[in-house]
């Protein structure tokens, strides 16, 4: 009796052991994966001299949070941030537009290429947009469509079809027709099953689909760069860029306008962090 | 100017904008005649001069490395974030900002932790002793390179983190507890029940990243440009070396196309080694 009283002791005592370590190493491993924002933060609020300074101060010594007005003021990051936004947004629901009902089709219809199809989605993930620059200029140049919106929105619309077909054809595999055939007998429409029944089951999918559409968009560079030349249609992510010259970088403007354009995906991303297991959980059991 | 010279290659990778370019415009017009297609056969020009064998040494080096430390690293943290702790929710969030963060605003950060004379890298490692005097971190070629891949292993761990702790939500407590009650430890139940449950989620994550990193170009751009001379290039970074500094359409159309025929024989490779179809 007492011994099991003992084992229970010791067994409380290792679990709290263990949570302690493991709360530890889970802060550890926050911390090192917000060090470089961190440092993006301190110095994004150092003055002009105190960034030239040796040693390097680890806290700012005026907190000259002014930086960021003076960025405001200097750059155009409201139009930078407008189109960063109209272009991933409208990227992202052409994407799902085309995906949906694509990868419906394949993951509930045995067809003859079914394989050759997802290994060809597959395919043209590969690609990489910064070795098919030379090929996607000459095509936006055919096309009248340098120095527009409707270019980036349809090229990034392009680089991320793959994946999210990908991830929703297997969500869809995996959801039983059972739950289908019984809207059909309802008398709903194949249309209106996969509208109302369908979709929202698939949710974890579509929202991952989504965010990864989102976040390839809004964080896109080397193409942006190459096709907008006018700031009107130019993303953040090249708008900055501005504030490297050939012999000197304005760290703390930089650091300033990244932080405004890192925080609004970190946030949409936290929101639905806990779809995101879930969804890539279909993908990946697969 | 406030900014010291010896700093005039602090920031690398100010590239250069071919929109205002009508040289390539006309390049363009020029050569539609598929004439890139016989400059193919002017490749082993393009090779010797850019020394390509080391680069891709490099790049295998690069691509293999990166996956591996970025599946030996994620195992654990999605091990830990997997178990329950206060302020868990945080740290996953935590762990999310360097996914959602452009690569290029992250590897900017770096470049700057690391600059020899202003980066707070040196600062630490002074105060701690570990150095006598500031290093630059990003001095030579070996050295540079090894930051690099510490770079591009610290963007990819999220990633491949969530898609991990995804396949271990498909574990199952059940399982768990019963090898539990029927005595296996810690270690014998990581290695025989959950690591190849995890099998399906951890080769997703590997092709995924085999592909990104090979494809990954702005760590390598922001920091070190692939310099000095081809020094850190890999072959991604080379294409557009030669898309931009040589404008030559045709040798660049050549690299792109090498380029995806490597990915291809990668995937092909991994998938043979790690015999997919088995999973099925």
């Amino acid at each position: 009796m007492s011994s099991t009283v003992a084992t229970l002791v010791t067994k409380r005592k290792r679990f709290t052991g263990r949570k302690v370590s493991l709360m530890i190493s889970g802060w550890v491993i926050g911390l090192i994966f917000l060090a470089p924002y961190i440092e993006m933060l301190i110095t994004s609020v150092k003055s002009k001299s105190e960034i030239l300074a040796i040693p390097t101060t680890y806290a700012p010594q005026h907190w000259t949070w002014s930086n960021y007005i003076t960025i405001w003021k200097q750059l155009p990051l409201a139009q930078y941030l407008r189109t960063s936004i109209v272009v991933s947004l409208s990227a992202t629901v052409l994407v799902l537009l085309i995906a949906v009902p694509a990868a419906y089709y394949v993951g509930r219809n045995k067809f003859r290429g079914r394989t050759a199809f997802l290994f060809l989605v597959l395919v043209t993930q590969m690609f990489s947009p910064t070795s098919l620059i030379i090929g996607i200029f000459r095509e936006v140049i055919r096309f009248h469509l340098v120095d527009t919106w409707l270019a980036l929105i349809l090229i990034y619309a392009a680089f991320n079809l793959a994946f999210s077909i990908w991830i929703l054809s297997s969500f869809f595999a995996s959801i039983p027709i059972e739950i289908e055939e019984a809207a059909w007998i309802d008398g709903a429409s194949r249309i209106q099953a996969l509208r109302r029944v369908i979709l929202p089951v698939a949710l974890p999918g579509l929202i991952t689909a989504f965010i990864f559409t989102f976040i390839s968009a809004w964080n896109e560079f080397v193409i942006a760069l190459t096709i907008e030349s006018s700031p009107v249609h130019q993303p953040i992510t090249v708008g900055l860029e501005s504030l490297i010259g050939q012999y000197q970088v304005q760290w703390q403007y930089l650091f300033a306008g990244s932080l405004i354009a890192i925080v609004p995906v970190v946030i949409l991303f936290a929101l639905i962090e806990k779809w995101l297991v879930s969804g890539l959980t279909a993908g990946s059991v697969k | 100017m406030d900014w010291p010279s010896h700093c005039g290659d602090c920031f690398a990778g100010s590239l250069p904008r071919i929109h205002n370019d009508q040289d390539l415009v006309y390049e363009y017009r020029r050569d539609r005649n598929l004439a890139w297609f016989h400059r193919t056969f002017e490749l082993p020009h393009t090779f010797s001069q850019s020394n390509l064998v080391p680069v891709l040494e490099r790049t295998l080096i690069w691509t293999v490395s990166v996956v591996f430390f970025t599946v030996i690293i994620s195992l654990p943290v999605a091990q830990v974030l997997h178990a329950k702790f206060p302020g868990r929710r945080l740290v996953r969030y935590a762990l999310i900002v360097p996914w959602a963060a452009s690569v290029v605003m992250t590897s900017t950060s770096w470049l700057w932790i690391l600059n020899g004379y202003y980066g707070v890298l040196n600062r630490i490692l002074l105060s701690l002793g570990l150095i006598k005097d500031q290093v630059q971190f990003l001095g030579n070629p070996t050295q540079s390179f090894a930051w690099l891949i510490l770079v591009a292993v610290f963007v990819s761990v999220p990633f491949t983190t969530y898609v991990i702790l995804a396949g271990l939500t498909t574990v199952g407590e059940d399982i768990m507890e019963a090898s539990t009650v029927d005595g296996a430890s810690g270690w014998q139940r990581y290695k025989h029940i959950t690591f190849p449950l995890l099998r399906p989620a951890l080769l997703i994550s590997m092709v995924i990243n085999l592909i990104n990193v090979f494809n990954s170009f702005p760590i390598i751009w922001v920091m070190t440009t692939g310099g000095p001379g081809y020094s850190t290039d890999t072959t991604t970074t080379l294409a557009y070396k030669i898309t931009f500094r040589s404008a030559d359409i045709g040798q660049s159309a050549s690299m792109a196309t090498i380029n995806f025929a490597i990915i291809l024989v990668f995937i092909a490779l991994f998938l043979k080694v790690s015999r997919w179809k088995e999973n099925d």
